[in-house]
């Protein structure tokens, strides 16, 4: 099981949830940069100021722990459509989005969209669209797991309704039920391998197969829940396995996320292009990442592209 | 209330920005700089200004003759640009920008700006403290930088910085002198370093040597920099343990702690290294030279 020493990029992955262990398998793997989607963190948050420090974050702690592992960290801002239920709440995120989407590396307004598709949701999701407008930002749009379809095409009805163009939004979470409408508009479609909830890797096989490879990307959303930070390389693995040719694998695992989100003018391939050079000397023994005793890693962190299994389902 | 002039602040550094970035760039700065020195800017100008400049200015590093460097530390005594990029450069003459005469408003807006930083705003605001008015509001930010655990920022507020040696109190500087070793970073870069010493910080830094070496690890060299004017006859075991280890610069650092102290012990030690002594006197051993001898070394 191999990727061939592809270079892949998880467009939506949320590493505050995730250990050094999985830097460090990821690199292994191939991945040479990720997107952190803004998202909810398993339960409601009840502060303002809760939003601000996880945002700091992004931009932050996280993209400095990233870098210790040579992997590029990158990350969307956005109220999620969960958290917009509390109206209270929800007006004075929107008031620190300003100070936040225009900041280096954040590559778009997202995850956004709807979860239950109530009036609230719809309100905050309009307005992000605005935001993401006016600052030239791509959309990462999270759709819902519930009445999916319908939500899938009012969320693109909404972006075109607020003068977006198809191109610059990445429709998330799709599935064999949603692709089409998304490709057929223009749309960029994300399908999140995710175990058994979203999309196994051997259905996404058999998408490609069927849809081919324009506009299509492959994330992994690994987060708090039982998930797998190694998804977009397994499914790389899959893919060539199943006879799929290098280039198209290419194209969903790596090309297409860079294209898309790159046109927020924050993501370049010449950004990991130099060899990862990690020095986890820049690491500080307390309160860090490297513990007392352990030995650091210095130099280049060799990507060999081998897995175990490659399957998830 | 002001550190350093605003007005030869600005110009000297505009005229360092403006070879190393992009005339779109420039000009692009220069429009926000005169918005923000206006009645009419909102907070929103500022961070989004402050956010947004690496689109517009680029990231290059600074390049500066030997002139402009000595220049840096006429206009504030310690202040020293030589490895800030553009982008950071801009983003300090943004702050510099402000209206600073209602003091609790100004503050209000760089802590603003402090609790949303991404990475390089962080490095770009610590690094900015020397050349900001009213330099007493930010002792505990500076403290707080210190605290950091991102290697770049707590570079910016801890190397060729001097506002920590010219505010920050005693406990905190102990703490920044401490933690820089602690991380391996070099302290001959730190500012200030031997005026700002003190019997404590001498008392801490001993301890640490022990723990390292009750664990079998090194001991940086730099480390007895702070400890020799307070040598005493406590210390000075410790001194007489390093000249006898292996590694030469350890020998020299002993020896220069030696010939910074008043101590009749220490001058005795040094008395019985006779050529390491004469090495000293001929100013063939300095800590910098120690410093950067050992930053090759690791």
């Amino acid at each position: 099981m191999n990727t061939h020493n592809l270079m892949l990029i998880d467009p939506h992955i949320h590493m505050t949830s995730r250990t050094t262990d999985d830097y460090e398998r990821m690199r292994k793997a191939g991945i040479v940069a990720i997107i952190e989607p803004a998202f909810w963190l398993g339960q409601p948050r009840t502060e303002v100021g809760s939003f601000k420090d996880y945002f700091s974050s992004l931009v932050g702690w996280e993209r400095f722990r990233e870098s210790q592992f040579g992997i590029k960290h990158y990350c969307t801002i956005g109220l999620n459509s969960k958290e917009a239920n509390n109206e209270a709440l929800a007006e004075q995120v929107m008031e620190l989005l300003p100070l936040f989407v225009c900041k280096e590396g954040v590559v778009g307004v997202g995850e956004i969209g709807y979860d239950d598709q109530t009036p609230v949701e719809d309100k905050y999701f309009r307005a992000q669209l605005d935001l993401a407008k006016e600052v030239n930002l791509p959309v990462q749009v999270h759709t819902p797991h519930r009445d999916k379809k319908a939500g899938t095409i009012k969320s693109m009805e909404v972006c075109l309704e607020h003068g977006i163009a198809p191109d610059m939004v990445i429709i998330d979470h799709n599935n064999e039920e949603t692709v089409k409408d998304v490709l057929d508009r223009g749309f960029w479609a994300a399908f999140t391998i995710y175990p058994n909830s979203k999309m196994g890797n051997e259905r996404m096989v058999e998408i490609v197969e069927k849809y081919g490879t324009e506009r299509i990307i492959v994330n992994s959303s690994a987060d708090w829940g039982v998930s797998d930070p190694l998804s977009v390389p397994k499914t790389a693995s899959l893919m060539l396995e199943r006879g799929i040719a290098l280039e198209d694998v290419r194209k969903v695992c790596y090309q297409n996320a860079l294209d898309s989100f790159g046109k927020s003018g924050q993501m370049h391939e010449s950004d990991w292009l130099t060899p990862a050079t990690v020095d986890q000397r820049e690491k500080f023994s307390d309160n860090s990442i490297l513990r007392g005793g352990q030995t650091p890693v210095v130099g280049e962190i060799a990507a060999t592209g081998e897995l175990e299994s490659n399957i998830v389902r | 209330m002001y550190q350093a002039d605003i007005y030869a602040t600005k110009a000297y550094l505009k005229e360092l920005l403006e070879r190393s970035t992009p005339p779109q760039g420039f000009t692009w700065l220069n429009q926000k700089l005169e918005l923000l020195g206006t009645e009419a800017a909102q907070a929103k100008d500022l961070f989004l200004a402050f956010s947004a400049a690496p689109r517009f200015i680029g990231k290059e590093q600074l390049q500066l003759t030997e002139t402009e460097k000595a220049l840096a530390d006429v206009i504030r005594p310690g202040f020293n640009p030589s490895r800030w990029t553009a982008t950071q450069t801009a983003r300090t003459l943004l702050l510099l920008s402000l209206s600073c005469k209602d003091a609790a408003q100004y503050r209000q807006q760089i802590e603003a700006l402090f609790n949303t930083a991404d990475m390089g705003e962080l490095v770009a605001l610590y690094a900015a403290l020397p050349l900001l008015p009213h330099p007493e509001l930010f002792v505990k930010r500076a403290a707080e930088g210190v605290r950091t655990n991102m290697g770049d920022v707590f570079e910016a507020i801890t190397l060729d910085n001097p506002y920590p040696a010219d505010y920050m109190e005693e406990d905190a500087w102990n703490q920044l002198v401490l933690k820089t070793l602690f991380v391996g970073k070099p302290l001959y870069r730190i500012y200030g370093i031997e005026k700002r010493s003190n019997a404590r910080l001498a008392r801490m830094l001993s301890d640490y040597a022990h723990e390292r070496w009750a664990a079998g690890r090194a001991v940086s060299p730099e480390l007895w920099r702070p400890i020799g004017p307070f040598l005493d006859d406590t210390l000075a075991e410790d001194i007489k343990k390093l000249f006898s280890q292996p590694n030469e610069l350890e020998k020299e650092a002993a020896a220069l702690a030696c010939y910074h102290s008043k101590c009749h012990t220490a001058k005795t030690l040094l008395d019985s290294h006779p050529q390491l002594k004469a090495r000293v006197e001929n100013g063939e051993i300095t800590w910098s030279l120690i410093g950067n001898k050992n930053l090759q070394l690791n």
